[in-house]
């Protein structure tokens, strides 16, 4: 869908990205300044490269060595920009219709109607974008980009602008937008969550290059990543599903490859699809299998890696089935466990510690 | 009553023609220079700058003098357009409609300069990717954008049209019914004896002309920003 080879000099800073991602959304995530703006740009040809090759959906955009660099206006790609940019001049629906008018009636493969409804703004189709709240602006942005019938949705920081709320209400819109649409996205973002709820592939951002690309999964649980993804942010991602809910109780029931996982309830349907954060601090290693506890979730494990990590802890990567869980413990705690690569144990989660925002819904 | 004489209303009849006309073939080659300023960098640009600035600090008599050398039936251009168009500027409305808009056009570029600094080119880009060319983008995004801008410029322009003297009476000198604008006409009664009275009038249809031109923009503009914000 999307092969990338760039190479772009701003002043000291290099640009360097090799990448092509499938179908789907890929995210770009890096801390700012790693470049993720600068390579949406040249993908949508607002910026040109020094050097290198821009391939979407077969049809090449840009190449260095055959002399092609086509003009934005000629890409075919919808941009979602950090800020809405709606024309001011034009009422909401002058703003949506702006790129589609452009198209000739053949080309127009997004239902105008369809757009309006998913993303809820039939309402305001007569209205200046002045007089819409940050949230429908973007909303609005996302439809005009949509309507122009894309071959491939560029998204930067979308959400960035906006508080906790109104990021919370325009999720969900994105999360379907690849799917309903049958759009790719490249998805420029520096929060986790964010990526956890859409990504599908991930490529991880520093310093101009792209230091890794591959499934969200994969790369969230690589503790080698870790200065990546943020210190913080340490822990495994699992993809599960809802297997059941226990209203008297207030829990939810995950199955994933490996056990299944008792969690704090969600409001998500049972069979959903959803990936669950559990933080690399929360999770602890017991060899024999503890009896009595009050612990809800003991699945057992296959110790993979031992590594010493930063200010006397260790990071282990447990195989829990198929999937891989990193935990953190101490130093004095591995000096007296003894783990090694190999080892039967037992990995032990607190139900509690899993609350409703690591557990993101996947449609 | 305020009944208007048929000098009177010869020449303000003549002034609001020159005036128009002025602005009106003046307006496209402000727009396009207000861009090439606003928008390119080109070497000379200090120059070209200084060069259409150059009316507004020069005295309008050079001006004039300089259309004169110029356009005037002997001059460099208006000989060659004398010759083959058969056109005549010189002596003519017309040479006072263009004198008009050389003295005007620095006040109509820097107003709609200002307005094209003000785009925020973030909204071109989006036009851009939305499938929409150079072109196109400038036409459906950028100009409506700077409207008011534009409007300002058309009207300091006006108004300076209206009140040219300098310039106009030495290009195309003061003959009655086609070069005699308001403020020719009030000038040649005030060398005259007992004109006192009927310059006095000149003076009034002259204020309430520019005043009327001044609220006619002021209402524009006003509906103008309404369109943009509301």
């Amino acid at each position: 869908m999307l092969d990338l080879s760039l190479r772009r000099r701003q002043g000291d800073f290099h640009v360097e990205v090799e990448l092509s991602a499938g179908s789907g959304v890929t995210a770009l995530y890096g801390r700012s300044g790693s470049g993720k703006t600068s390579v949406v740009n040249m993908v949508a040809g607002l910026t040109r490269p020094d050097q290198g090759r821009i391939k979407v959906d077969g049809r090449v955009l840009y190449d260095s060595e055959a002399g092609i660099d086509l003009a934005p206006e000629k890409r075919r790609l919808g941009y979602v920009f950090q800020e809405p940019r709606l024309f001011p001049h034009l009422s909401v629906r002058g703003n949506l219709t702006f790129g589609r008018n452009r198209l000739p009636a053949a080309e127009r493969s997004v239902d105008f109607d369809r757009v309006v409804g998913v993303l809820g703004i039939g309402h305001l189709l007569d209205r200046r974008p002045s007089l819409l709240s940050g949230g429908e602006k973007q909303r609005v942005a996302i439809g005009r980009a949509l309507l122009a019938s894309p071959r491939i949705l560029l998204m930067d920081e979308p959400l960035a602008a906006l508080d906790g709320p109104r990021k919370a209400e325009l999720l969900p819109f994105i999360a379907e937008l690849s799917r309903q649409f049958a759009v790719p996205i490249l998805y420029v973002s520096h929060a986790m969550d964010e990526v956890l709820r859409l990504a599908d592939t991930l490529v991880l951002m520093d310093q101009g290059r792209a230091v890794a690309v591959g499934p969200v999964e994969t790369l969230l649980s690589d503790p080698g990543l870790r200065p990546l993804t943020g210190r913080y942010e340490a822990g495994a991602v699992v993809s599960a599903l809802v297997a059941s809910h226990d209203p008297a109780f207030g829990t939810s029931r995950l199955s994933f490859d490996g056990g299944t996982l008792l969690v704090g309830r969600t409001d998500l349907p049972v069979g959903s699809k959803v990936r669950v954060r559990v933080h690399a601090r929360d999770i602890a290693i017991a060899i024999d299998p503890p009896e009595r506890i009050s612990i809800r979730n003991v699945l057992p494990a296959v110790v993979k890696s031992v590594m010493p990590a930063d200010s006397f802890l260790v990071d282990v990567v447990l195989m829990c089935g198929g999937t891989p869980l990193w935990v953190q413990i101490t130093s004095l705690a591995q000096a007296q466990l003894g783990l090694t690569p190999g080892m039967r144990v037992h990995a032990l989660v607190k139900a509690l510690t899993i609350a409703r925002g690591d557990v993101a819904g996947q449609g | 009553m305020f009944a208007l004489t048929p000098l009177e209303i010869e020449a303000l009849y003549l002034s609001l023609l020159v005036s128009c006309w002025a602005v009106v073939g003046s307006l496209p080659f402000g727009v396009a220079c207000a861009w090439m300023l606003a928008r390119l960098d080109f070497p000379g640009k200090t120059v070209v700058d200084g060069l259409i600035h150059l009316p507004l600090v020069l005295p309008p008599v050079v001006v004039g003098y300089a259309l004169l050398v110029l356009l005037g039936r002997r001059g460099v251009v208006g000989g060659w357009l004398n010759d083959w168009f058969g056109i005549t500027l010189a002596f003519t409305w017309k040479g006072a409609a263009i004198a008009s808009a050389v003295v005007a056009f620095p006040l109509m570029v820097r107003a709609i300069r200002l307005a094209l600094e003000g785009v925020d080119r973030g909204l071109e880009q989006a036009a851009r990717t939305l499938g929409a060319g150079p072109v196109r983008t400038f036409f459906s995004v950028t100009l409506p954008l700077v409207l008011p801008g534009v409007l300002t410029g058309v009207i300091l322009a006006f108004a300076r049209s209206l009140s040219e003297f300098g310039a106009t009476i030495t290009f195309v000198s003061n003959i009655p019914g086609e070069t005699r604008t308001l403020p020719i006409a009030l000038y040649a009664l005030t060398q005259v004896p007992g004109g006192d009275a009927a310059a006095l009038r000149l003076c009034v249809i002259s204020v309430a002309v520019a005043f009327a031109a001044l609220l006619a923009s002021e209402i524009l503009s006003r509906r103008v920003q309404a369109r943009l914000k509301a």
